[in-house]
């Protein structure tokens, strides 16, 4: 058996790789996305700039004061986490009490604010970062190759997805913070601080999107426009797979990775948009998507 | 004659004026982005509908008219309105889908399938790719007017954005519009006093995405050319931008919007150079956490609290 309909094995695979690493880029930052949305009711546009940022903050913590990769990957995304809190601090907390359409449009501007400053430090042109040491070469199956860090970048996610899981449904934090999902008021009135969840939630949400920057930095090119073209997909994603589920978040970012990886095989000149179609179907079929719930 | 009739005579003179004190073409720019902004006003504020892929509709009408003209040989006025009509079926397309979810649900499904044509239009044989479709004839109008010249263009270009800022007004002022705003205020209960809502929210998707074809195509007619830029969501956020600075759900809110950003940019453009981004994304975050009701409501708030006081005494 080396080819399925007339696609060698080898290309296969190497696109359902491919896809399952773009899948979990799409499942941390969909899961990002839900996690802010359930607290806070707002869709954080700034979530690719915040992702770029992660991957921005990495780079230069090894161009300008050599921190290694390893280090950066907690770094960066505590760094983005306490840029995400001041946000927070100084500006959405105001717009709770308003419609939730002034969430997205003030975190719209911010990702201009942010795209816009590292666009004009460092050009649209990529920089490059190096694979750590560690994790270069690959491992041979025999019916393809594996390289270490493709592999990495999956193993990583999924852990990162199943700690908030985990984190969420099954510890006493994360029982206060569904408790302050469902109704505010009563929360704060059992005596936990609400609005410190509500910054926490943010600067976790955020801290999400810069570890998936971070991890990102070796596999593509860092530069201040990477944020965008993804978020908008990952929104894509987001409706197809709804808000309702942590575990819908995870299923439908990889599923989607993969679609669009084997699209790239079969199909190539439909891969930008194969994700976008897809949604266009389930709102036909399902308008609350996969996992959602129509309120 | 009403105070008000009087107001918007007086701005029709400017318009005729304007073109001998300020360089026509950056005004024509205004104005294309002013009818952008009015149609998606008559969108975000008189149905409550927050689209995020209004560039699509708008480099939609510019391709295809684009295209028309140069590749067809159409004549300029037919040339515009296949790009509007190419718009309105395509916002009739994105609308059905949009529709049927709410709230930041329908700005993300906008902005998704904005970006979808978006893409379409990178990959497209007929775009021209990163170029763009350039050296579009502006030609003749009804075979007479010569409108290469840029004035002979302008009052073109000034007639067109008057008969669709009237259109606009008298939808938002006929029952029809009546009833957007009473879906803005409170669906359930328009839904319960017997309004289709689905066909209405359609009905203003598809004459938003038509008007903001008109814009699109005229803007690519004064430009000549047809580019990525017209589809790109920074267009859609730029129209956001320019109706909430000026004021959403307030008629010339959208046309004092666009020119303070369009004039903006065009100061900001040789002197600060990419910063552009970040001072709009400033405005951005200023008009949501400050000024919420945008210039043109700001003044209307301050007009009718002078009334009232004055009433008072």
């Amino acid at each position: 058996m080396t080819a399925i309909f007339d696609i060698p094995i080898q290309a296969l695979m190497a696109q359902l790789m491919l896809g399952l690493v773009n899948g979990s880029f799409y499942a941390v930052l969909s899961l990002g996305l839900a996690v802010i949305f359930g607290m806070l009711n707002i869709i954080n546009f700034a979530h690719g700039a915040l992702y770029m940022m992660g991957a921005f903050l990495a780079w230069m913590g090894l161009e300008y004061l050599g921190i290694g990769y390893w280090p950066s990957l907690l770094l960066a995304p505590l760094a983005v986490g306490l840029f995400g809190i001041l946000i927070e601090r100084s500006m959405l907390q105001w717009l709770y009490k308003l419609d939730h359409l002034y969430g997205l449009l003030l975190t719209f501007g911010l990702a201009l604010v942010i795209e816009g400053f590292f666009t004009n430090s460092y050009g649209v042109s990529g920089q490059p970062y190096s694979i750590p040491a560690e994790l270069t070469g690959g491992f041979n199956l025999g019916f393809m190759f594996l390289p270490y860090y493709r592999g990495w970048v999956i193993l990583a996610s999924l852990l990162v997805c199943f700690a908030t899981w985990f984190g969420i449904e099954k510890t006493r934090l994360g029982a206060y913070l569904r408790a302050a999902t469902e109704n505010p008021q009563l929360t704060q009135a059992f005596g936990i601080n609400v609005p410190l969840m509500v910054m926490l939630t943010y600067g976790f949400g955020a801290a999400l999107a810069g570890f998936a920057g971070a991890l990102a930095a070796p596999v593509i090119q860092v530069s201040p426009l990477m944020g965008s073209h993804l978020i908008i997909t990952v929104f894509a994603v987001v409706v197809i797979g709804g808000m309702g589920s942590i575990l819908g978040s995870i299923v439908t970012g990889l599923g989607l990775g993969v679609i669009e990886g084997l699209t790239n095989l079969l199909y190539p000149a439909a891969s930008n948009t194969v994700v976008f179609v897809i949604m266009a179907i389930v709102l036909m079929v399902r308008p609350a998507g996969l996992f959602g719930k129509e309120k | 004659m009403s105070r008000q009739a009087f107001a918007y005579l007086a701005l029709l003179a400017l318009g005729i004026a304007l073109p001998f004190f300020v360089y026509p073409v950056l005004v024509m720019k205004v104005l294309c982005f002013a009818l952008f902004a009015c149609a998606f006003n008559l969108l975000l504020g008189y149905t409550g509908l927050l689209s995020f892929g209004h560039a699509a509709f708008f480099g939609t009408a510019a391709y295809v008219a684009g295209y028309a003209i140069k590749g067809w040989g159409f004549p300029t006025e037919l040339g515009l309105l296949a790009g509007t009509a190419a718009s309105a079926f395509l916002g009739w397309a994105v609308g059905s889908l949009a529709i049927r979810r709410t709230g930041i649900y329908f700005a993300m499904v906008t902005l998704a399938l904005a970006q979808m044509v978006y893409f379409i239009f990178l990959q497209a044989p007929f775009t021209g790719g990163e170029d763009g479709l350039q050296g579009v004839p502006r030609g003749r109008l009804l075979g007479l007017i010569d409108l290469s010249r840029d004035l002979n263009l302008y009052y073109f270009v000034l007639a067109i954005f008057v008969f669709a800022f009237w259109l606009i007004y008298r939808t938002i002022h006929s029952p029809f519009g009546h009833v957007l705003t009473a879906i803005r205020e409170n669906e359930p209960r328009a839904i319960s006093l017997g309004y289709d809502v689905a066909k209405y929210k359609l009905l203003a998707f598809v004459l938003s995405a038509g008007l903001s074809g008109l814009a699109g195509a005229t803007k690519m007619l004064v430009f000549k050319f047809a580019t990525l830029t017209d589809a790109h969501w920074h267009a859609s956020g730029e129209v956001v931008l320019m109706t909430i600075l000026g004021g959403m759900g307030t008629v010339l809110g959208p046309v004092v919007g666009s020119s303070t950003i369009v004039t903006l940019q065009n100061e900001l453009a040789d002197k600060v150079g990419s910063l552009v981004t970040v001072i709009m994304g400033m405005i951005f975050v200023v008009c949501v956490l400050a000024f919420r009701r945008g210039i043109v409501g700001e003044i209307s708030a301050l007009y009718k609290r002078m009334i009232g006081a004055r009433n008072e005494q």
